[in-house]
C-alpha cells in the first residue's frame, strides 16, 4: 500500500453514485440538430475553418486552434453546418458565444482515421501535435488544452505523472463507468502520456475508495506497467488538483505556481482514454461520456454523447418531469452550474447532467446572520477562514481579503455545504475576486494614465523653458548688438550669419560621431524589441499582442537600416 | 424553457442555525438537573423567567426595527443567551433581578449592536456582569446545597420558592449559604487541609465542594455532548481549562494558609464548566481561528485564576470572558491558519504592495 496524506477539512455530502451505475453506458440518437461552441477550453475560442452550408464528415475539423493555448474543434457527426453564430452555452453566467450549429444527415459518416499502432516509436513532438489536432482539452472540468500542460517545457522536467480518477463530486460517475469497461484503452492512454513526458518515474492513478470496481477493472492493466492505482478514503473536494497532489505526493503546490512547476502533471482520466483514442484510432474528440441523473429523470445513466448534443434531447430521452425539478445543473451539486436554457450543448468539460428533485436539493433558503461558529473554516480544505473572508467581502475590505488569502480559495463550496445559517459564501467570494481583478485592472489603467500626463506636463514645461531661454537669448544678443554697432550695416548683418551657420554647423569627425550614436542606438532598439517579442511568445501572450510586438520590431530595424545607410554615406 | 439560475453549492448540509442553538439548550440539562438537585427549584425558575424575558424583549425589538419576527425569533438565539444568564443567577434571586438582567443581555448587549451576530461582547455575561455590580446582595446569596441542609429544613418547595421569588423576599436564613469559592476566599489564617476538615462543603466533598461539583460535572458532560456534535472545537474549552489547572498548581503553595485552592477546587467550582463550555464557546464574541482560540481560551482561564486568587470577587468567568471579548479581534489579526501553498502565516493587518 502506497502511502497517502490526508488533507485540512472537506466534507462527506451523500454520494448519490449508484443511481446511475445501474446500467452500462449508453448511446442516444443523434439529435435533430447539435450546437458546437468554438469555446470549449481555457485560452482563445477556436477560429471557425468551415462555412454555412458546407458538408461535413464526423471527425471533421471545424475550427482551428487560435494560438498555443486554445483547442481544436471537429463535427461531431457528418452533415451540414446550418448556422454560425452566438448561442447560450454552458456558463455560469448564462452568457452566449460564437457556436457552429450542423444539422445531421442521419449517416454518421466518419472521415478517414489513420492511427498509430505504435506509439514507443514517435517522438514526443509527433504525439503533441496529434493530441492538438485531435481538440483534446482537460475533460474533469476546467478544460485546459492537454498537449499545452503536456509539454511543461526543458525547464521544468517531470517526475511525477498523476491520473485523476477521484471523481469526488456526488452524483457523477462518468469517469467511474469509463474506467470499468474501458480500463483496458486509459491505461493505453496513460502509457503514451507517460512516453511523451520522458517516463516519470512516478505515475499514480488517484482514486477514491468508493469505487471498488473501477479500482479492480484497473488493476490486471496495471500490472508490469509501472503505474500504481492509489485509492483514498472518499472525502470532498479530494479530486481538486492541488488537494490531490497532496494526497499522493505529500507535497503543496506553492500558491500561484502550477504543478508543472514542482515536477508533477496532473489529467483526469477521461483525458487519458481521449488520447488513446486520438493517438491509437486517429479519432479527435467528438463524444464523452456524460453522466444523466438526478430524481427528477426516471432514467439515470452514463451516456456516450456527441458534443454539441443539447441538454434538452438528454433529458427527453431520460423521461425529465420539469415540475418535480428544482434546477438542471452542469456538473455536480457542490461545483456545477445551473443551466439557464436547456439548449444548452454538452462540450468537452461537461460530466455531468444533474436534474434533481426538490425533495433531493429543496430551493434555497434564507440565509441567516452569520455567527462565526467555525464549521466553515473546519471544512475548507485549503486552510482559510471563510467566515472572516465573509466580514471582509461584505465590507469590500480588498486588502484584508487578500491578507486572508482569498485567491487561494478553490470554490469547492464545502463552506457554504455546511454553513448552519445557509449563507452562500462562495458566491460572496467570486464576487469579491471579481472586485478585486477589477479593482486592480483599473490601477493599472490610472497609474498608466498619471504617467502619461506627468510625462506630458515635465515635457510642455521642458520646451517652454527652452522656448524661455532662447527668446531670453535673442533679446540679450540684441541688446548687444545695438550696444557694440549702433548703425547696423548690411555687411556686419550678413558676417553675423554666416557666422551663426558656420558655429551650427559640424565637423565631418563630429557627424560621424553623431551617426554612428544613432545606429548603436537604433541597434539596442532592436535588440530590445526582439526581447520582448521573446518573452510574450514564451508566456503565450495573445495574438494581437505578439502581432503589434512583431511590428515594432519590424519599425526598429528598419530605422536601423536607415541609420546605417546613412552613416555610410557620411563616410564616404 | 428558462430554468432558475443558482451558484453552486447546491446541495447543502443538514445543520442549521436553530438547530445549534437548540442543542446548545438540551446540552445544559445536565447542569441544570445537578443545579435543582442540589439547590432547589430556583434555577428552574430563573431559566423559564429569563427565556420568557429574552423572546418578549427580542420580539418586541424586532418590532422596533421592522424585521421578521418568525425568522429571527425562530433561530433560538435569546433562548441560549436567557437560559445561559438563568443557570448563571443565584437560585431564589428576586425576579426583577432576572427580568433586568435578561432585557439588559438582550437588548442592550445584542439587539442595539444589531442582533445575532453582531455583538461583540456575550449577552449573557454583560446582563450578569450588570447585576453583579448592580446588586451585589442579591447576587450573592446562594442557596445551601442539600447535603448541607440543616435537620429539619428543606429547600422551599416550587410553590413556595415562586412565591418568594416573586415577593423578592429573602429565603430564611439556614437555607442560604456561602458557595465554596466564596467561602475559601473568606477563610484566613486556615491551611487549605485546616478548611477542608472544618468546612463542611469540602469535607462533605468528594473534588471540590458538596452539589458545585455536581454542577461542574453536569456542565462537563453537557461540553461533551456539544463537542461529539462538532458544534464547536476543543481548543477554547481546553486551553482554559488547562491554564487554569496550571495557574493553580503554580500557585498551590503547597496548600498553606495563603494558597488559593488546589487544581480540583479551581476546576470543579464556580463556573468552571459553564465557562469553559458553554460561555466561551459563544463563537460571535470568541476569536475565530483554532489557534486563536487556544489564546483566547487561555486568556480567559489566566485571568479567572488572577481575579479569583488576588481579585475582589470570588469568580470571575463574566469578567474574564468580557475582557477576553475586548482581544479577541486583536487575537484574530495574528493568528490566521497558513493557507495550502503558503510556506509561512500571514497577519491580517499585511499591507498590500503597491
Amino acid at each position: 500500500m502506497r502511502q497517502t496524506w490526508v488533507t485540512p477539512g472537506g466534507v462527506h455530502p451523500p454520494e448519490n453514485k449508484h443511481q446511475s451505475l445501474t446500467q452500462p453506458i449508453g448511446t442516444l440518437p443523434i439529435p435533430e440538430k447539435l450546437v458546437v461552441p468554438l469555446g470549449q477550453h481555457i485560452g482563445a475560442p477556436a477560429i471557425a475553418c468551415v462555412k454555412l452550408g458546407d458538408k461535413v464528415l464526423k471527425g471533421q475539423k471545424i475550427a482551428d486552434p487560435a494560438g498555443t493555448v486554445s483547442a481544436a474543434i471537429h463535427a461531431p457527426t457528418s452533415g451540414i453546418i446550418s448556422a454560425i453564430e452566438a448561442r447560450p452555452i454552458a456558463h455560469s453566467s448564462g452568457m452566449e458565444a460564437l457556436c457552429i450549429e450542423i444539422t445531421p444527415d442521419g449517416k454518421d459518416q466518419w472521415i478517414d482515421l489513420s492511427g498509430i499502432a505504435d506509439f514507443e516509436h514517435t517522438t514526443p513532438e509527433a504525439l503533441l501535435s496529434i493530441i492538438t489536432n485531435a481538440g483534446i482539452a482537460g475533460m474533469g472540468g476546467a478544460g485546459f488544452p492537454t498537449a499545452v500542460k503536456l509539454n511543461p517545457g526543458f525547464q521544468r522536467p517531470i517526475d511525477t505523472l498523476i491520473v485523476n480518477a477521484t471523481e469526488c463530486e456526488p452524483y457523477i460517475t462518468a469517469d467511474d463507468s469509463l474506467i470499468r469497461e474501458r480500463a483496458e484503452e486509459i491505461i493505453e492512454g496513460i502509457r503514451i502520456l507517460s512516453h511523451i513526458l520522458g517516463n516519470p518515474s512516478n505515475i499514480l492513478i488517484g482514486i477514491e475508495d468508493n469505487k471498488p470496481e473501477a479500482i479492480k477493472a484497473l488493476e490486471p492493466h496495471t500490472l508490469d506497467t509501472g503505474i500504481n492505482v492509489v485509492s483514498f478514503p472518499t472525502k470532498y473536494p479530494s479530486g481538486g488538483e492541488k488537494q490531490l497532489i497532496y494526497i499522493l505526493t505529500g507535497q503543496e503546490l506553492p500558491s500561484g505556481q502550477i504543478p508543472a512547476d514542482i515536477g508533477v502533471v496532473c489529467v483526469n482520466i477521461g483525458t487519458t482514454y481521449a488520447i488513446k483514442r486520438a493517438v491509437v484510432e486517429g479519432e479527435p474528440l467528438v463524444s464523452r461520456v456524460t453522466t444523466m441523473t438526478g430524481e427528477a429523470c426516471e432514467i439515470n445513466r452514463n451516456y456516450d454523447v456527441l458534443i454539441g448534443t443539447p441538454v434538452s434531447h438528454m433529458l427527453e430521452h431520460n423521461k425529465f418531469n420539469a415540475e418535480k425539478c428544482s434546477r438542471v445543473i452542469m456538473g455536480g451539486p457542490m461545483m456545477g452550474f445551473s443551466l439557464t436554457s436547456k439548449d444548452i450543448p454538452i462540450v468537452k468539460t461537461s460530466n455531468c447532467i444533474l436534474a434533481p428533485s426538490v425533495e433531493e436539493i429543496p430551493h434555497n433558503e434564507p440565509a441567516q446572520p452569520c455567527i462565526r461558529c467555525g464549521m466553515c473554516a473546519e471544512a475548507c480544505p485549503v486552510s482559510l477562514l471563510p467566515q472572516q473572508l465573509f466580514w471582509y467581502s461584505q465590507a469590500k475590505d480588498h486588502e484584508r481579503l487578500q491578507s486572508h488569502n482569498l485567491f487561494d480559495c478553490i470554490e469547492c463550496g464545502a463552506c457554504s455545504y455546511v454553513c448552519p445559517s445557509n449563507i452562500p459564501l462562495v458566491q460572496h467570494y467570486r464576487s469579491s475576486k471579481s472586485d478585486i481583478k477589477k479593482a486592480e485592472e483599473e490601477n493599472i489603467k490610472s497609474a498608466q494614465a498619471r504617467e502619461r500626463f506627468e510625462f506630458r506636463q515635465q515635457r510642455m514645461e521642458q520646451a517652454e523653458k527652452e522656448r524661455e531661454a532662447k527668446r531670453a537669448a535673442r533679446r540679450e544678443a540684441a541688446l548687444e548688438a545695438k550696444k557694440t554697432a549702433s548703425p547696423n550695416s548690411a555687411a556686419d548683418i550678413i558676417a553675423a550669419a554666416q557666422a551663426r551657420t558656420a558655429a551650427k554647423q559640424m565637423s565631418p569627425e563630429q557627424e560621424q560621431a553623431k551617426l554612428q550614436r544613432a545606429v548603436s542606438s537604433a541597434e539596442m532598439r532592436v535588440q530590445k524589441a526582439q526581447d520582448k517579442l521573446d518573452a510574450a511568445v514564451a508566456s503565450e501572450e495573445s495574438d494581437e499582442k505578439l502581432k503589434i510586438l512583431s511590428a515594432a520590431l519590424s519599425g526598429a530595424q528598419q530605422k536601423l537600416e536607415k541609420a546605417k545607410v546613412r552613416l555610410a554615406e557620411q563616410s564616404n | 424553457m428558462a430554468f432558475k439560475q443558482i451558484t453552486s453549492p447546491h446541495a447543502h448540509g443538514a445543520q442549521s442555525t436553530a438547530k445549534v442553538m437548540k442543542l446548545v439548550v438540551w446540552a445544559t440539562i445536565p447542569g441544570l438537573i445537578a443545579l435543582t438537585w442540589h439547590f432547589g427549584w430556583g434555577s428552574l425558575i430563573n431559566v423559564a423567567l429569563a427565556s420568557l424575558t429574552a423572546v418578549v424583549s427580542e420580539a418586541l425589538v424586532l418590532k422596533i426595527r421592522n424585521r421578521p419576527l418568525g425568522f429571527y425569533l425562530g433561530d433560538y438565539s435569546a433562548v441560549v443567551t436567557a437560559v445561559l444568564l438563568g443557570l448563571a443567577l443565584p437560585p431564589l434571586c428576586p425576579w426583577w433581578v432576572v427580568v433586568i438582567g435578561t432585557v439588559f443581555s438582550v437588548v442592550i448587549a445584542k439587539q442595539l449592536f444589531g442582533g445575532l451576530g453582531y455583538n461583540p461582547f456575550n449577552p449573557a455575561m454583560v446582563g450578569y456582569v450588570v447585576l453583579l455590580i448592580s446588586f451585589p446582595v442579591q447576587m450573592t446569596t446562594w442557596v445551601t446545597p442539600l447535603a448541607l441542609l440543616p435537620e429539619g429544613v428543606n429547600h422551599p418547595d416550587f410553590i413556595e420558592s415562586l412565591r418568594l421569588v416573586f415577593s423578592s423576599m429573602a429565603p430564611v436564613d439556614g437555607v442560604t449559604g456561602a458557595t465554596p469559592l466564596d467561602s475559601f476566599k473568606h477563610t484566613t489564617g486556615l491551611t487549605v487541609e485546616q478548611i477542608y476538615q472544618q468546612n463542611p462543603l469540602f469535607s462533605q466533598a468528594m473534588l471540590a465542594g458538596v452539589g458545585w461539583e455536581w454542577v461542574n460535572l453536569g456542565f462537563l458532560a453537557g461540553g461533551i455532548i456539544m463537542l461529539s456534535n462538532r458544534l464547536f472545537t476543543w481548543h477554547g474549552p481546553i486551553a482554559m481549562l488547562a491554564t487554569l489547572a496550571l495557574m493553580s498548581l503554580m500557585f498551590w503553595d503547597s496548600g498553606s494558609s495563603q494558597s488559593p485552592g488546589s487544581v480540583l477546587m479551581h476546576l470543579f467550582s464556580g463556573a468552571s464548566m459553564m465557562g469553559a463550555f458553554f460561555i466561551l464557546t459563544d463563537p460571535v464574541s470568541s476569536t475565530v481561528s483554532n489557534r486563536g482560540r487556544l489564546i483566547y481560551g487561555a486568556l480567559i482561564g489566566f485571568l479567572v485564576y488572577i481575579i479569583r486568587a488576588w481579585g475582589n470577587y470570588p469568580d470571575a468567568v463574566a469578567f474574564a470572558v468580557l475582557l477576553a471579548n475586548f482581544c479577541a479581534p486583536f487575537i484574530d489579526n495574528y493568528t490566521l491558519p497558513r493557507t495550502y501553498g503558503h510556506t509561512d502565516r500571514r497577519k491580517a493587518t499585511e499591507r498590500l504592495e503597491d
